[in-house]
């Protein structure tokens, strides 16, 4: 089954900044019940934080009159939300079918060589975490990696040297 | 080989942006649209013999007469964008270089059903995709083609993007239903089926991106225009995402029909690296795969699918060269389905992984035939035994592969390891 992280704590108060909180309220306006934003506020507070810490479930459900339970459930059920920190740059290698075929194991073999981690795992800077994920939808250029959101299509191993070599 | 009906704007600078897709014909399909009673819309849609491009291919003119009519309720759309399933990216093209073609078709579906609200359920994985198709939608805002006129009619529409994150049975039409509403993602149990209760309790029609992205030009061109292409059962054109081992993967829109292997040589330029085919995934991972002999005699669409016992599927069609080890392939598609099982019946959450334990013994060169057998004994018994077909889009693939390549699963059971030298060697 799933690896689950445990929920942990950032340890001082969430809320969201202004951009979000706009961004809210305007899709509270779109559903006819309020549990349908718990996904959605996950969405905003990750963006923001980068992560789900235990004060952003305790905020959501806040602000949507549920319980925390109700959004732990989610943010646990759906596997793009973090529990816990990931790197500055979060690394997603797409593991199924055509990437399977065009040889994704090289790149995640690279990153485990060159960075030293291994998928799930966060280098000891911070800098980077790996995961390897189910299909990206991106079969038709596999293999592919998505690096903070950016899909690097028909990925080789000199490819992603030179993506590496250009991040801040 | 290939049409441009879908696909016509995706090679167009810029096309995503309203400016840019109005010149090329966007928005076109409305006056015609408002000309017309839902009812005539929904039997023009029937006429066209569209059936829903997710999948399953059921008539989309159909489905929608489904509704029962005068509940007091409101009506709603819910789009299905959680294409999520290994082979299939057809959707993805739609989104990022035709989006308005996606929101066009939303308002003549809505206008056909008496919708108000639509949602746009898309797979979190998409995300520089979402942000373009939340663009595309306040451009049509801003143009007055969603709202509280829509292009200057009385009629409302609003069209809010719902993202999903990370979760394939989202893709099952319940679950999606869920999913808006805030919860799991697991499948309900039907009837009732969601044209009579979905999403918040009430009618609700769940339509694939590319069948609302087929409406503008059915309706523009009248159905006639768009059975001009495929088969008398298996209309209109299809966005084929071919990928695996060929020369040229990619994308291609193709009138259905075509013999595969055609398309496969003179489409995507053949088996790459001057290699064998060994076999064909015909419509996503789900479906059953095909040898070459059967490749040979099989047409892209829904009939001759079915007669050779697999699926047209989402079109996701993937070619395996022959140095392919099914046995590790099925260890691929075995570990997806099992990690995306939602876990509410049993048979799946641990059907599938037992059976994943299975081929990873086998793979570890400390199985036996019995366990090969055991294995197609978990595939019959897990099928048709869970509320949704998840379990089934593992075993039917899996039971192909064990009846087509046998002798590849038991070279690892009785020699203790795979068929392939490379793979040896590896």
């Amino acid at each position: 089954m799933r690896d689950r992280s445990q929920l942990q704590a950032a340890g001082q108060p969430f809320t969201f900044d202004a951009e979000r909180n706009d961004e809210f309220e305007r899709l509270c306006t779109r559903y006819p019940i309020r549990e349908s934003m718990i996904m959605p506020a996950l969405w905003l507070a990750q963006e923001q934080q980068g992560w789900i810490s235990a004060e952003v479930i305790e905020y959501i459900a806040e602000r949507l009159d549920t319980y925390p339970a109700k959004v732990y459930e989610l943010a646990t059920f759906y596997t793009m939300y973090h529990l816990r920190p990931v790197g500055t740059y979060h690394i997603c290698v797409c593991r199924t079918l055509s990437c399977y075929l065009r040889d994704k194991q090289e790149i995640v073999d690279f990153i485990t060589d060159e960075i030293g981690i291994k998928p799930g795992q966060v280098s000891e800077d911070g800098r980077f975490s790996l995961e390897e994920v189910e299909c990206l939808g991106h079969c038709g250029t596999a293999p592919v990696v998505q690096i903070n959101g950016e899909f690097h299509e028909e990925m080789n191993v000199e490819k992603l040297k030179a993506v590496l070599a250009h991040l801040d | 080989m290939e049409v441009k009906i879908l696909s016509a704007r995706f090679d167009i600078d810029n096309a995503h942006r309203i400016d840019v897709a109005r010149t090329h014909g966007a928005y076109r399909a409305l006056d015609k649209l408002f000309a017309m009673a839902p009812a005539e819309v929904i039997e023009e849609v029937k006429a066209s013999g569209l059936r829903g491009r997710g999948g399953a291919g059921f008539p989309t003119g159909m489905k929608w007469g489904f509704l029962p009519k005068d509940t007091g309720k409101p009506v709603y759309l819910a789009v299905n964008s959680d294409e999520s399933e290994p082979a299939t990216f057809k959707d993805r093209y739609i989104l990022v270089r035709d989006p308005h073609a996606l929101i066009e078709g939303i308002i003549i579906c809505c206008w056909a059903i008496g919708c108000h609200d639509c949602y746009i359920y898309i797979r979190g994985e998409y995300t520089s995709q979402v942000k373009i198709l939340q663009a595309a939608i306040d451009e049509a805002y801003g143009a007055g083609y969603l709202g509280a006129r829509v292009a200057g009619r009385d009629f409302r529409l609003d069209v809010t993007v719902h993202r999903g994150a990370g979760a394939y049975v989202c893709g099952e039409e319940t679950a999606l239903l869920e999913s808006i509403e805030g919860k799991k993602g697991q499948p309900r149990s039907k009837p009732p089926f969601p044209a009579v209760v979905g999403l918040f309790g009430c009618p609700t029609i769940i339509n694939n991106v590319q069948s609302i992205a087929s409406l503008p030009y059915i309706i523009a061109n009248g159905a006639a225009a768009y059975r001009a292409y495929g088969t008398e059962k298996s209309c209109g054109t299809h966005l084929f995402g071919i990928s695996g081992h060929v020369e040229r993967p990619g994308m291609y829109e193709l009138p259905l029909g075509l013999p595969l292997l055609e398309v496969l040589e003179n489409v995507a330029g053949g088996v790459w690296k001057g290699r064998k085919l060994k076999g064909v995934i015909p419509g996503g991972s789900s479906t059953p795969v095909l040898t070459p002999a059967e490749a040979a005699t099989v047409t892209l669409d829904y009939e001759s699918m079915a007669a050779h016992k697999t699926m047209f599927g989402s079109g996701g069609i993937v070619v395996l060269d022959e140095t392919v080890d099914m046995v590790r392939l099925v260890e691929n598609l075995i570990a997806f389905y099992h990690h995306e099982s939602c876990g509410q019946c049993t048979p799946c959450r641990e059907g599938l992984g037992w059976m994943l334990k299975i081929v990873r013994k086998l793979l570890a060169g400390e199985g036996t035939v019995a366990d090969i057998d055991l294995l197609r004994e978990l595939c019959d018994n897990i099928e048709m035994k869970t509320v949704c077909v998840l379990s089934a889009a593992c075993t039917m693939p899996v039971r192909s592969y064990l009846e087509k390549f046998r002798d590849e699963f038991e070279a690892y059971a009785l020699d203790g390891g795979s068929p392939q030298p490379e793979q040896r060697e590896g």
